[in-house]
Order: structure tokens, then sequence, then C-alpha cells
């Protein structure tokens, strides 16, 4: 509030008991304010204009109605101060509450699902690889689409992103390396068709290109929408302090009059004053059972939503790592070794996916708050297990020499570490489905319970205003 | 100051003036090219050295009883270790078709499992699956085989030991495990590109040498590169990492642009310096580098797999290929050098023809053996 209490009193005062006579206007008031500051050089007329406002106040409330209409002045501008705040406040939260369960948390989700789409394409592409010439429809299906739906989603993201923003830089660069990805995809194909080893050193470069651009590029793109769905979060569940503050303090003031009233007149009820209390009462407890039910659902929108959201993503792309390295370790077969030259860069890289993955599938099961989201995690557990068993069953047979029946087991239909890995995806996007629900019902459920309060707020200070005024007015009238 | 010792002593070695001076010698000497460049180089020599004999006997001193003399001769000795200099570590043993435990095991087994590789392309290279249409309309596929030069050879061996070229188990072995899979007994042998050198022959026993390969440079037919030379100047070169090629070039890089900015760290964009050499094949026809800089043998595999490149020019290295058998296995060594004898009467020819002529051309023959 940057309105000193006694300038709009004085003019409120002024306002009620005008006389043509005095012209003493709130605008000269308020630029005294300008002319108090020591520094600043006091404009000729203002000393005077202050002075007068000071002695019209002073002289005002050295009488009874003179205080009366004071106090009424002030509470009106209280009551109405407090209703027109919570509405501004409220309608601000509920705009956030808004963005969180309309707009950021679906871009946030099509982030991921950017993330995700690339990660199954490279996956996708290095399992089609293998098969060589008898890669399948559905397979190269399956990439094709991953690229069409990583495409689309950047075309809708960059809809819904500001120029320079990081988002928008991100953006840029997947939109850079993505056709240069699928070319070196194109050219491993080529290769691999007529059987040249140099397929192999495309698709290593393809997922090159993958992991170090795009992959990197497309997780700071879901960081970065991530952390606006927080901010929108944060300020929607933050506590309407002004309006609680100011709602407070009209109902001390309302009761502080009415007390006043009692002492001096030994009336016990006055019934302006006290509609006005009650008015002020209902509207402070609806904004308090309001956005306390807001913060609630967005609370549990965040806690039972939001992080499961964030960690099954992360268990999914974990998986889409693993299953790309497994099948490029086939490809490249140690041509390509970690840094300390000890081991398989690729088997290496596997391992560590499918650990990420077991870890997020472990943090996952912790948050999960019902059968129905445990039970595709314990599924994806599960099938992660047998993943690693037959994984380790391929690398056997590869090992002992039977090529044929190491590839039937990594790429094959049936009981293969391909079938171990649809599996787990199933379930993580099952799982991913489920607490997907669960974020929109309770965020959804948050920002409903906002409804209706910023104009009930307004409603009942414009209407509590007018009760204090009309109590205050009937006090008044005593005096005639 | 040590570093300063090494980097004079290694100088010498580069010829030349258009040489990358090597980053610890002074700075002087970058700036004075051309004529001026043996003169400094052979000023900065000296300066170094005689820096050397000044700053060694100090630096030796309060380390302990050492003295100035010592300290010099300690020095030299742990270069001349660690250079490892051995004389033919192509050398073998004797051929010979007598039975010892190693090829009786063998025998006892039925079949001979040799570790290969499967990218290199028409030295060890898997064919692509197949897939055939039988009579009654149902479609079976075919899996992919390994072809190549060295895949010849493993079943002339196989053929020569147990009678059959068919009695051969396939492994295919990443690089960084063809030590330790023969140590494992993972394999009986290994035919796998593998260079002799007197750091291998301590930790496995080779055959003699079967083929002479040599460090050489592959570059577009249109392309101005014309070898190993200043044609290199400012041109983009690709090589493996910690491969022999990078470090001819480190020695002597003609002008070639050949680092990676962020090599070695994570952020290495594998672009000029590649996990696989088969990797700057890719990149040259993308456009990303001009030349390629690997061994010969391997840059056939790749020109075979691109009609627009070739080899530049000559090798300038020789290295040798050899069997690689577990270190102790005396008989099977002995063994595959008398199947080499045979192999080098014929079969080596066609198998040259048949993989390596096109892209190689101008190779009289295979190496003569040399024994110990």
């Amino acid at each position: 509030m940057t309105y000193p209490p006694n300038a709009p009193a004085a003019s409120a005062a002024q306002g009620t008991t005008a006389a043509p006579a005095r012209p003493v206007p709130a605008v000269p008031a308020q630029a005294t304010r300008a002319g108090h500051s020591p520094a600043a050089a006091p404009p000729p007329a203002s000393p005077g204009a202050w002075a007068e406002g000071r002695e019209l106040l002073r002289r005002a409330a050295t009488t009874e109605p003179g205080r009366l209409r004071i106090l009424g002045a002030v509470l009106a501008l209280l009551v109405v101060a407090f209703g027109a705040v919570t509405a501004y406040e409220v309608a601000d939260r509920a705009a956030y509450a808004d963005d969180v369960a309309g707009r950021s948390q679906p871009l946030s989700a099509d982030a991921a699902d950017i993330y995700r789409s690339l990660a199954d394409a490279d996956a996708t592409a290095a399992s089609g690889f293998l098969a060589g010439p008898q890669e399948s429809e559905q397979v190269r299906k399956r990439y094709a689409d991953d690229i069409a739906t990583a495409s689309r989603l950047l075309v809708k993201a960059a809809a819904s992103t500001d120029a320079g923003g990081d988002s928008a830089r991100e953006i840029a660069v997947l939109n850079e390396h993505l056709p240069r990805y699928t070319g070196l995809i194109e050219r491993a194909r080529a290769a691999n068709r007529q059987g040249l080893p140099l397929g192999g050193a495309y698709l290593r470069y393809a997922n090159l290109t993958m992991s170090r651009q795009l992959l990197p590029a497309a997780e700071r793109l879901y960081a970065e929408e991530t952390e606006r769905l927080h901010r929108d979060d944060d300020e929607a569940r933050a506590w309407p302090v002004l309006s609680l503050a100011l709602g407070l303090l009209a109902l001390a003031v309302l009761v502080g009059v009415q007390r006043r009233t009692y002492l001096r007149t030994n009336r016990v009820f006055n019934r302006g004053l006290l509609a006005a209390s009650a008015s002020c009462l209902v509207a402070l407890l609806w904004l308090l059972a309001g956005h306390g039910l807001a913060r609630a659902g967005l609370n549990d929108a965040r806690e039972h939503g939001q992080k499961s959201l964030q960690v099954l993503n992360e268990a999914r792309i974990s998986s889409l790592k693993a299953r790309a390295n497994e099948n490029l370790a086939v490809v490249a077969r140690g041509a390509v070794l970690t840094e300390d030259g000890k081991n398989d860069k690729y088997e290496a890289d596997y391992g560590a996916g499918v650990d990420a993955l077991d870890g997020a599938l472990d943090t996952a099961e912790g948050l999960a708050d019902d059968a129905e989201g445990r039970g595709p995690l314990a599924e994806a557990a599960a099938r992660t297990g047998e993943w690693r068993e037959r994984h380790a069953k391929a690398r056997e047979l590869d090992d002992a020499g039977d090529f044929t029946r190491a590839m039937e087991k990594i790429i094959g239909s049936k009981g293969s570490t391909g079938e171990s890995f649809d599996q787990v995806d199933a379930a993580l996007g099952r799982a991913l489905a489920h607490e997907q629900a669960e974020f929109t019902r309770a965020a959804e459920g948050g920002r409903d319970a906002l409804t209706g309060l910023p104009l009930g707020a307004a409603v009942l200070g414009v209407f509590a205003a007018g009760c204090a005024v009309t109590g205050v007015n009937r006090r008044l009238s005593e005096y005639r | 100051m040590p570093d300063g010792v090494d980097t004079t002593n290694g100088t010498p070695g580069v010829p030349g003036g258009t040489a990358t001076p090597p980053a610890a010698a002074p700075r002087g000497v970058a700036r004075l090219r051309g004529w001026g460049g043996v003169a400094a180089m052979a000023v900065a020599c000296a300066l170094t050295a005689s820096l050397a004999l000044f700053a060694l006997p100090r630096a030796g001193e309060p380390a302990g009883p050492a003295g100035p003399g010592p300290g010099v001769g300690r020095g030299l000795q742990i270069r001349a270790e660690s250079a490892e200099t051995c004389e033919n570590p192509e050398a073998s043993l004797t051929p010979s078709t007598a039975d010892g435990p190693a090829v009786a095991r063998i025998k006892n087994r039925g079949k001979l499992i040799v570790g290969v590789d499967q990218s290199s392309y028409n030295w060890g290279f898997r064919t692509p699956p197949t897939v055939v249409r039988q009579q009654d309309g149902s479609v079976k596929e075919v899996p992919g085989e390994l072809r190549g030069f060295d895949i010849d050879l493993a079943k002339a061996i196989a053929k020569s030991l147990l009678g059959s070229e068919d009695a051969v188990i396939f492994r295919t072995i990443p690089t960084n495990q063809r030590i330790t899979a023969l140590e494992s007994g993972k394999v009986d042998l290994v035919v796998r590109t593998m260079t002799i050198n007197c750091k291998r022959i301590q930790q496995v026993a080779f055959s003699t040498a079967y083929f002479q390969a040599g460090q050489q440079v592959l570059a577009p037919k249109s392309s101005t590169v014309t070898g190993y030379d200043s044609s290199l100047s400012g041109k983009r070169v690709c090589t493996a990492e910690g491969s022999t090629a990078y470090e001819a070039l480190e020695a002597k890089s003609f002008g070639a642009v050949y680092k990676d900015v962020g090599d070695g760290t994570k952020d290495d964009p594998d672009l000029l310096t590649v996990p696989n050499q088969l990797d700057c094949l890719a990149r040259l026809q993308m456009g990303e580098v001009d030349a390629v800089l690997t061994d010969n043998a391997l840059a056939a595999g790749q020109a075979a797999q691109d009609p627009a490149v070739e080899l530049k020019g000559k090798p300038f290295t020789t290295e040798y290929y050899g069997v690689a058998a577990k270190l102790g296995e005396d008989d099977l060594v002995r063994r595959v050098n008398q199947v080499l004898v045979e192999y080098r009467q014929g079969p080596w020819q066609r198998a040259y023809q048949k993989w390596l002529a096109a892209d190689l051309p101008g190779i009289p023959g295979p190496p003569a053996p040399l024994y110990k």
C-alpha cells in the first residue's frame, strides 16, 4: 500500500463534509507527499496546502461527528481495499494454477515426450540396423513415428516459447541436429544394405550426434519446461499475504469501531457495522479455505504427480539409452572402448543405463501412492530383471561364437532382450499415464478451488464497505 | 626440466623445418621456419641439452645420495628401456608339424577356436543376413557370415590342423581383448590384423609375419593430397584415438590439423580423432575431414567401401601382421608357421587377389618369414 493513511482519509472526510468554499482536494494532498521528501525543493503552493489539509483534519478530529466521518472513511477504504486486493491476488494465483494444469505441465510433458521420442528413435534405429535388410515394417514405422512425433512437438514447443529464451535456444539446437541425425541414419541403412561395415560407423556417428547433441538439448528443454512449471506452481501456491493482512486489519478496525461505539453509547449492535464485519469474515474464511484447498491440490499434484512423472521419465529414458547401447554393442563389437581402454564402451553404457533404470524404478516405487501406480512399476522392475538375465545370456552366446542365437536373443520376437525392453517400456508407459492423470486431477482440483473467489471477494468487499458507511452514517445522523 | 631433455632428444628425429615444434621447445623456434628452422632446431637442441646438464644434477642433489653423474646416467637408462628396442620382433619359431599339448587339445576338441574381427572390411567382416524363400513358401532367414583375408587364413589353418576348413569356430573379439582372450583360453588363435611389436611379444606368441603393412594416407581421388608430405598442410586429417597414425602426426604433422578441441576429455567431439579408424571414412564422406591416416591394410578396407577415395603416396612405416597364440604354446606356433610356409605358395596370392589387390595393388607377395 502506497497510500498514506491520512491522505485518502483527508480526501474522504472532505468528501463527506464537502463545502464548496474549502478547496482542499485530494490531489494537492498527494502532491505534498512528494514535496515532503527533504531532497526535493517544495513547490510554492504545497506547504500551504499541506498545512491547510492537516489543519482541516485536526479540526475535524476535535468533534465527534468529524471523528466518526474519518473512521467511516477509513473503514470503507480498508474493506474495499481488502476486497480489491483479494480479488487481484486470487485471480493472479488462479491464473497460475490454470497455467500449471493447462499449459506448463503439458509443455513439460511434451518436452519429456520429445526426449523420449528421440531416445526411442535411436534405440529403434539400432535394432533395425541389426536386423539389416530384414528390418521389419513395424520397426521402420516406429522409427518414423518417433521422428515425426519429435518434429511435431518441437513446432508446438516453439510456438509457446519466447524467442531468445533458454527453451528457444534448445529448440533451435534440436531443430538443427535432427535432420543431420536422420541423414546419418539413412546413410547407415544404405551402407548396411550393401553389407558394408561402414554402415556401423554411420550408425555410431548418428548415436554420437544423438547422445552428444540431441539428447542433452532435449534434456535441458525438459528441465527448462519443468522449471517453468515449478515457477508457475510456486506462484500459484504463494500465500496471498497482503489480502490476509488487509482482511485481518479490516476486521480488527471494525471490531475496534464497534467497541468504541459500545463504550461511548452503550449500544451493543450497529447493524451496518455488524454486516460489514460478517461479510469481511466470510471473505476472509473463503480466502483461507479456497487458497488452502488450492494449495493442497497443487501440493498433491506436485508430490504425487509431478515428482513421479519426473522419475518415471528418467526411468524411461534410461531404458531407451540402455536399449540403444545394447544394440550398438553388437554392431560395434569392441570397436569402441571406454576411456581406460579396458571395456567395451557400449556394453559399459548399457550397464549404466540399466542400473539407472533400476534406481529410478526404486525411487518411483517409493513415490507411488496407490496400487494402481505400483502395479506397472513392479511389472517394469520384474521385466528389467529378466532383461538383465537375457542380456547376459545373449552376451554369453555371442562370446561363444554363436552369433545367430545371440542375435535371436537380442532382436528376436520371443524371449529376447528386445521383448523385455518393450515390456519395460509398456509398463512405464502405463505408470506414466496413471501419474499424469493423478497430476491433472489434483492440479485441476486445486485450480477449481479458487473458482468464484475473486468475484466473491470483490462483491463482499463492496458490500461490506456499503454496510460500514451505512452503519457510521446511522450514528452520524444522531448528531443532526 | 626432465621434460625438456626428452623433447630435445626427440626433436632431431623429426627432420625438416615445417614440422610443428614440440610444445615444450622454446617459443622462439616457432617463429623461425623454413631455412632458419633446421638451424634453430639445432640451437634449441644445444640450448636445452646444456640447460638439462645444468639443471638435472641440481634437481638430483636434494633427492639424496644420487650424485650428478649417476643422475644423468640413470635417465638415459630409463629412456633406453622405454623405447623397447628389440631386434626383429617378427622373428618366430621354426616350423614343425609335431603335435604338442596345444595342438593335441585342439585335435581332441575337433574345432579350432579363432578370435577375429567383424568390422574390418575385406579382412574380417560379417556379410548382412539374407532371406531365402523355401519351397513350402515360408521365409527362412540366413544369418550373415564372416569373410575376409584373415578369415581365409584361419580356415586354412583349420584345414591343415583338423582336415576341414569348416572345423573352426569364429569368435569376434574386441581390439582390447585380443590378448586376454588368448590368456584366458577363450580362443586358440587370434587372426585379427594384429601387429607384431616388441611390447606384444612379451605377452603373446606370434607366428611369422603373414602381411606387411604400413601407415599411409587415404584421401578422395580428386584431393590435392599426395601422401604423408607437405601436401597435408592445412588439411584436416582424421586418425583413430591413440593410434600409431596419431603418434606419427604428433611427431610430424606437415602442418595438418589433426587434434580435436577437448581431445581426451568428456567433451571430445570425435571429429578428427575418432574411436575407430572406420569412423574416419564416415567423417571423410561427410566432408568433415580432408584425409585419413591409418594402417594401409585397414585403409584399403575403407577404399573398398568407397570408390571415390584411394590410398595416396607410399606407406611410411613398416608393420607386420602375425597370427597370435598364447605365450608358451610353442607347438601351436610352430604348426601355424608350417601352415604359413605352404600358405605362402599360392593360397596367399589367391586371397590377396580376392580381397586386397583392388585397393592395395602392387604387393608382389607375402613377407619372407624370419626365424629365431
